[in-house]
């Protein structure tokens, strides 16, 4: 039905351009893990010093293994929170379900600088927080742990992720026939039966894009940790940042960037996998 | 269809989710509370309500300098991913090439993949072109990462589309070019209006690429972000404040269209002999 010339005007243009000013720059991104920095200069010398760099440094497994423990944290605590706010919205809140729902989506609209700025303003020794305590005397001097600590970036980034993580988990609760939930009731299974047995298994795809989503984005955030994390908050990606900014080697922050970059794809596969293991036909 | 259904009492899981809620907004209500306390951000309670910190907002032009080029890198961001998202639909719905699946993953991994790894690409690329980092870069910068939005809203578009209109339109002697313009495009409209308000926002707020493909002129987050850096200031609780509100505003509007659309779509259904 489409010609030849219709069918190449709207394939070539995209093509072209993504090849471009997409796939050229990944490219250059992994040639750069290969090259060196000789006398503050890059010189295209194909090697794998970097390589050998990131894993003979204990310094870098340390940071990554730090930037590990925080997504974790915002993952499990992002899916704690927002597990059970999309199982009370699907199945429990009646009329209000449509105002509820729009009441989760507001705030994914209010720029991420913005929100951890007002975490930064609740958090500091003379915050928001620490001016509660003391006006009602649970502390008479400002508590100082709160903020520049790993404890304020999963709090900032569990704010940020938690709408994240609710939509996709909401979305997939919608989808389970309600005739399979009342099924298991009438047969007998008590609620945390139904829950575990029958909700939860058919809610998994969904779960699992939740998950993904948070881990993925807090193993490569750097802008959270310099707002709110402290010299005890460095994440991988600072690093990489710093690496690129005033330390100037591009090369060892290529490598890094390659290693997370291969960290997310191999993450991202084996969800594919595992949604398609669990999905409801 | 849960409505046909009673909905059971949960007590213990609603006070759970009301405290969620309280978790999601608290730091947004802070935020506005603060933007009119004459004392500045922090200590409790906020006293002295003022609008100075707005009055001081509208007096700063740097800041508004910002917001124009943000305006100017958005318009353009949501211009090149649109045209270019829906030329990307279309190929992936209509024809066929080599490396296609490549090509789908490929688009979508800006989206996907933590923002410094895009932008870093963005820069050496930036580097390895010998171009100067400017607004320019920027705006390359977020219509490139941005076209999947475009793609994935108008591919869904596309296979809502009737196709017997475009085949009686092509039968009846229209040029394939009129066919797109009179029959395709128009069908098209809803899924553009909504990729393009997505693309907007989200290149209004984007800071992990911008980072690094800015050149001497700051967008909004980034010009509140070099602020930040030098200290606390409850003029960006007033810009912040301000954003919160256009953004409420548009979602507003973009239900009423969304519902009128609807709405039509639905007479003119009953409306059909």
């Amino acid at each position: 039905m489409y010609s030849r010339a219709y069918k190449t005007i709207v394939s070539v243009p995209p093509l072209l351009w993504v090849g471009l000013f997409l796939l050229l720059p990944y490219a250059l991104m992994f040639a750069h893990s290969f090259w060196a920095v000789q006398d503050g200069t890059l010189v295209h010398h194909w090697n794998l010093a970097n390589y050998q760099k990131l894993l003979t440094n204990p310094l870098y497994a340390e940071v990554l293994f730090r930037t590990m423990r925080i997504a974790a944290s915002v993952m499990l605590c992002s899916l704690l929170l927002g597990y059970p706010l999309a199982y009370y919205l699907s199945f429990h809140s009646g009329a209000r379900k449509e105002l509820l729902y729009q009441l989760v989506i507001v705030p994914l609209w209010v720029s991420y600088l913005v929100r951890g700025y007002a975490w930064k303003t609740i958090l500091g020794s003379d915050g928001v927080l620490n001016g509660f305590l003391q006006y009602f005397h649970f502390t008479h001097a400002p508590v100082g742990f709160l903020l520049y600590s790993p404890f304020a970036v999963v709090l900032m980034l569990t704010h940020i992720y938690t709408p994240f993580v609710f939509l996709p988990i909401y979305a997939s609760l919608e989808h389970i026939p309600r005739p399979i939930v009342e099924a298991s009731q009438d047969l007998g299974a008590g609620p945390a039966s139904t829950f575990f047995r029958v909700i939860l298994p058919l809610s998994m795809p969904g779960l699992l894009a939740g998950a993904t989503f948070a881990f993925v984005l807090s193993l490569g955030d750097f802008l959270a940790p310099l707002l709110v994390g402290g010299s005890s908050g460095t994440m991988i990606a600072n690093i990489v940042q710093t690496l690129f900014g005033a330390s100037y080697d591009w090369p060892l922050g290529a490598a890094i960037s390659v290693c997370i970059l291969g960290i997310t794809l191999s993450l991202l596969f084996l969800t594919e996998r595992l949604e398609r293991h669990w999905s409801f036909k | 269809m849960s409505s046909q259904y009673p909905t059971r009492r949960a007590p213990l899981l609603a006070i759970y989710s009301a405290l969620v809620f309280a978790f999601i907004y608290l730091p947004i209500v802070v935020l506005i509370l603060y933007s009119f306390n004459r004392d500045g951000v922090g200590g409790f309670p906020p006293q002295q309500l003022t609008l100075d910190w707005y009055r001081q907002l509208f007096a700063d032009s740097p800041i508004w300098d910002s917001v124009l080029n943000s305006l100017l890198v958005a318009s353009g961001a949501v211009a090149l991913s649109l045209i270019l998202g829906l030329l990307a639909a279309l190929a992936l719905d209509r024809a066929s090439f080599p490396g296609k699946s490549l090509f789908r993953r490929l688009v979508q991994l800006p989206l996907i993949l933590p923002g410094i790894i895009t932008g870093l690409s963005l820069l050496m690329f930036v580097v390895f072109a010998r171009m100067q980092l400017s607004l320019l870069t920027v705006f390359l910068g977020h219509g490139t990462a941005l076209i999947s939005v475009a793609t994935t809203e108008v591919f869904a578009g596309l296979e809502k589309l009737d196709r017997a209109q475009e085949e009686a339109s092509l039968d009846l002697g229209a040029t394939p070019w009129q066919t797109f313009w009179h029959i395709t495009l128009p069908n098209l409209k809803l899924s553009l209006i909504a990729a393009g308000l997505l693309i907007f926002t989200l290149s209004m707020d984007e800071i992990a690429v911008t980072f690094f493909l800015l050149g001497r002129d700051n967008t909004l987050p980034l010009e509140i972000w070099a602020r930040l850096r030098r200290g606390i200031t409850p003029e960006i609780n007033a810009i912040s404040t301000l954003i919160f509100v256009v953004s409420v505003v548009l979602i507003v509007i973009w239900y009423r269209i969304r519902m009128r659309s609807i709405g039509s779509e639905a007479q003119h259904l009953l409306e059909r002999p």
